[in-house]
């Protein structure tokens, strides 16, 4: 994701036929496309959503520590305070890259780096395939599998039915291929001349790829993490699924949670009327899933570009 | 790094470009297959004009099958599988015509009934409410309610919770209310053992939950510390795992699990009386609600595929309810049903 | 920090050379944890894919695939929304793929490097993040209602596309950005034009990199139900979904799994839902295995 190559891209700077500067054209549109899709998705969100700051304030919906938005507005039991699925998300995305990132990085550096081109040529289409499988039937995966597991493990006194851990594993192993693959074509990507320098000097496998490998390829590294954690954080079906539907402010994995995308799904499902403060609040908290993820790039950007390393 | 300058193959063409080619004519083909068919512009059917349709019950025309289109149906996903049974009888009489049915939930079925008006029927688990009505009104949208159905909500616990086996209304309401809700069954009810009460129940957002708590118990809201699932299944999965537990959900739930569950009678002020598909029929088991469809009358009067399917839907409602779950509705109210949708195909005879 | 270069490279290595005891340990050590990382993810997720065949290839034959939903398990079959993923499937590469490879050229290859470059790259990168009922969100507001394409197949490929566009940028510029700049500057420095350079040279040798970013973002977008439930997949209808019946209503097979799931009978919940899921899986490997025969053929070439 680096940026910076329009210096060394000579593409950039030379000038074309008359017809490239169409084709040109084209693809600067295609570009642009995702700016009017952005456009159009705060537009949707902010339609709604802006409706909703209407009625509620800023300060409520930040620091209440209670979210039910179901019922009669103003009753006692009608809580808008978005800090629960907050919390919900970020314990299920945690647990997801605590699973995802060795897992995604081993598997990464073994393909690699140490497996033979056969076992290779076998893996990497097995990942692919691996990278298919529905994000519905992992859900269900993970509430028929991974939780019994978990309760046996620990006992169905600390696992609830739903779960925070069970989900967050299931995200985890989810966004291993995702992980894995774009890792590995970084890696890949490394010139031979590097590794070769360091074998010539008598280096082992092992630190070529940690001293070596992982460092010059740190860069699409870490952009493969982003992607898979911006697909953790908006995963939608395992957590709707396998960690609950009751917002619960919590760090304990064995908690019964609510994403900020399972609360979408099950209210888009449900019975609130347009217009009414439920269905409202369907699209402020799509805002500020759309903020947090923005914040999280902006600054991903920013470490990214840091770490960059050309190669001629 | 292998390098190919093929600069001497300059005059022929990549093979990348041979693809992207291909793929550019395909997509500007589709594209042009997508302007050609506007939504519901193969809804007209062979009926469009108003005298076709028949004016009493399906008479002959049914077995011939000449009839095409296609009618949007959405609504409540309780009521949705029953309409989808009629629909799967329906294709073996009329395979030209095309049912598409959604289950947005009976609020977003009326959002699309009277709102965008892009349905034909909607699916309902509750009455219209008025505000609906309201929406349907002012965009000139007049309909026909018609009660297809009844759906018995089954409280069940753990068969092995020998200690419990009916419950009042004031008891449900400590189990599920808002107002200091049970931790144990020993608060449910005084003579009852003190051990723990594990409630599982559908989500606030669900029409089950919705006639739980305001027209089961009348109160408003529910207790918010209980295992709450989106899939009665889960539910079901719960209670059967769970000694001392407690849910609800639709009987069919009920009926497909009994052999693990333990159903328990409800008291509404008439003494205890276990569900069953007789007791709802005969209106002594009182936890039960009614399923409508709700048919837009213009949709009627112009498709003539509509119309046809409608009857139908009356007179095969009844074979199939039982398979789907549910309980077959007062026939006192099907026939009065039938009656005022002949009235509506009648009328427009007359024209 | 990591950073190397060959010279602070082999500085570490002969650091290293001086350690010699348990170096053959560590090395042993090193490949066996990562081989049983590489191992566990798959591992694990082959347990699921064995309990899935184990229920559903009992239920599956060739009724399955040529017959309509049915409130009997035994005459269930998958046709409606089988032919919906799959004219999904079409519709959403045709557009993806040549949307998505374009913006990617256009930001690695041409784009200027100033302030509005780095929007569209923070831009791109956002919007991998966004969930995907957000798409389906996005798909209802613009298509359905604001175009009046309404609940069609085209409205559900358009929020399919719209959703994996941005990971099919990002993996592609990856790809692009790992050919060396040398072949750039040869082409040009022969004569090309900047567009012949990037069409013959660099874009052929990204293919590959290219291919397995888009295998895995449409393996993604066939599997997503939450998009085009919301964009208006039907729950049920009996009739087959063309590509080019663009207009008609949908149906997709993870939103069929997914009610499959729910309903109360067990046959369905196990055995036919099992079997869609086989059936799904199926449709996914024919397709990965179309784009890897057409990723072998590249690689070779270049």
């Amino acid at each position: 994701m680096s940026r910076g190559t329009a210096r060394a891209n000579p593409l950039a700077r030379s000038s074309g036929r008359p017809g490239e500067k169409v084709v040109l054209g084209l693809l600067f549109a295609c570009g642009a496309l995702s700016i009017v899709t952005t456009v159009a998705i705060v537009a949707v969100l902010l339609v709604e959503g802006s409706a909703f700051f209407g009625s509620i304030s800023l300060v409520e919906f930040v620091t209440d520590t209670r979210w039910q938005p179901f019922g009669e507005p103003g009753s006692a039991g009608f809580r808008v305070g978005i800090a629960p699925l907050v919390a919900g998300t970020l314990l299920v995305t945690g647990i997801g890259l605590v699973v995802a990132v060795p897992l995604g990085l081993g598997t990464a550096m073994y393909l690699s780096e140490y497996a033979r081109p056969r076992a290779r040529a076998i893996l990497k289409p097995i990942l692919e395939v691996l990278a298919g499988v529905p994000t519905v039937v992992l859900g269900f995966f993970a509430l028929t599998f991974v939780t019994p597991l978990l309760q046996d493990i620990f006992g169905a006194r600390t696992i609830d039915i739903y779960n925070a851990g069970s989900a967050g594993i299931v995200v985890g192993l989810m966004i291993v291929p995702t992980i894995a693959s774009l890792s590995e074509d970084a890696m890949s990507a490394v010139p031979r001349e590097l590794r070769e320098a360091a074998y010539g000097v008598g280096a082992t496998t092992r630190q070529v790829v940690a001293r070596v490998v992982f460092p010059a390829a740190l860069s699409g590294i870490v952009a493969a993490v982003i992607l898979g954690m911006g697909r953790a954080i908006g995963e939608t079906m395992i957590v709707s699924i396998a960690a609950g539907n009751l917002p619960t402010l919590t760090v304990m994995p064995g908690a019964q949670v609510q994403t900020m995308t399972a609360y979408i799904v099950q209210a888009v499902g449900g019975e609130s009327a347009r217009g009414s403060l439920t269905y409202q609040s369907i699209f402020a908290v799509g805002l500020v899933l759309f903020a947090m993820t923005l914040a999280l790039n902006v600054v991903a950007q920013r470490v990214v570009r840091r770490f960059t390393q050309e190669y001629g | 790094m292998h390098t190919n300058l093929n600069v001497h193959t300059a005059e022929k063409d990549p093979p990348v470009r041979r693809w992207l080619t291909a793929a550019a004519l395909v997509g500007v083909a589709l594209l042009a297959g997508a302007c050609g068919s506007d939504p519901g512009e193969e809804a007209m059917g062979d009926g469009a004009a108003a005298g076709d349709t028949a004016s009493d019950g399906r008479g002959d025309d049914g077995a011939g099958g000449e009839l095409t289109g296609s009618i949007e149906i959405d609504g409540s996903s309780t009521v949705g599988p029953l309409t989808d049974a009629v629909a799967e009888e329906y294709a073996a009489e009329q395979p030209g015509v095309t049912v598409n049915l959604g289950i947005s939930g009976s609020g977003g079925g009326f959002e699309r009934f009277c709102g965008s008006g892009d349905t034909d029927i909607s699916n309902a688990s509750r009455p219209i409410k008025p505000e609906e009505a309201d929406l349907c009104a002012g965009n000139g949208i007049e309909f026909i309610e018609v009660r297809v159905g009844t759906d018995a909500l089954t409280m069940v616990t753990h068969p092995e919770t020998d200690f419990v086996d009916c419950l009042t209304t004031e008891e449900v309401t400590t189990i599920f209310g808002p107002d200091d809700p049970a931790t144990s069954w020993h608060q449910v009810r005084s003579d009852l053992p003190d051990v723990e009460l594990a409630v599982f129940a559908p989500g606030a957002d669900s029409g089950t939950y919705d006639f739980m708590v305001e027209d089961v118990l009348g109160v408003e809201g529910s207790r918010q510390d209980y295992n709450a699932a989106e899939d009665d299944n889960v539910i079901a999965n719960g209670v059967i795992g769970t000694p001392e537990s407690w849910g609800f959900f639709g009987f069919a739930y009920y009926q497909e699990n009994a052999d693990a569950l333990k159903a328990l009678a409800y008291d509404a002020g008439e003494g205890c009386v276990e569900p069953s598909v007789e007791a709802a029929q005969d209106d002594s088991y009182k936890m039960t609600r009614p399923l409508f469809i709700y048919v837009k009358q213009e949709s009627l009067a112009a498709k003539a595929h509509v119309a046809d399917f409608v009857t139908f839907y009356l007179d095969t409602v009844d074979a199939v309810i039982e398979d789907v779950g549910y309980i077959p509705a007062p026939d006192a109210e099907l026939a009065e049903a039938e009656e005022k949708i002949a009235e509506a195909l009648g009328s427009e005879t007359r024209e | 920090m990591g950073l190397s270069t060959p010279a602070a490279a082999s500085h570490r290595a002969l650091a290293d050379l001086r350690r010699p005891r348990g170096r053959r340990a560590t090395e042993a050590a090193a490949h066996a944890v990562l081989l049983v990382a590489t191992l566990a993810g798959i591992g694990f997720l082959a347990v699921l894919l064995a309990d899935i065949l184990r229920d559903g290839v009992p239920r599956l034959d060739l009724d399955f695939l040529i017959s309509y939903s049915s409130r009997h398990p035994e005459q269930f079959g998958v046709l409606s929304s089988l032919t919906g993923t799959l004219s999904l499937m079409v519709l959403v590469a045709l557009f993806s793929f040549p949307v998505g490879v374009g913006a990617a050229l256009y930001l690695q290859e041409f784009a200027p490097d100033n302030r509005f470059t780095r929007l569209l790259q923070v831009n791109i990168a956002n919007l991998a993040g966004v969930p995907s009922v957000v798409y389906g969100l996005l798909a209802a507001g613009v298509f359905v209602y604001f175009l009046g394409f309404g609940r069609s197949l085209f409205s559900g490929a358009m929020a399919l596309s719209l959703l994996i566009l941005p990971v099919i940028i990002v993996a592609s510029r990856e790809a692009l950005r790992a050919v060396p700049t040398s072949i750039r500057e040869a082409g040009l420095a022969l004569g090309a034009t900047p567009w012949q350079v990037t069409y013959r040279q660099v874009l052929p040798m990204a293919m590959p990199g290219v291919m397995t970013g888009t295998i895995l973002a449409l393996s993604r977008a066939i599997g997503e139900a939450a998009p085009v439930l919301v964009a208006g997949a039907v729950f049920s209808r009996r009739a087959t979904n063309e590509p080019w019946k663009m207009g008609e209503a949908f149906a997709a097979m993870p939103v069929q799994i997914f009610d499959l799931v729910k309903r109360p009978q067990h046959a369905f919940q196990i055995e036919v839902a099992a079997a869609g899921i086989v059936v799904l899986l199926g449709a996914l490997l024919l397709m990965n295995a179309v784009a890897i025969v057409l990723r072998n053929r590249y690689s070779r070439r270049w």
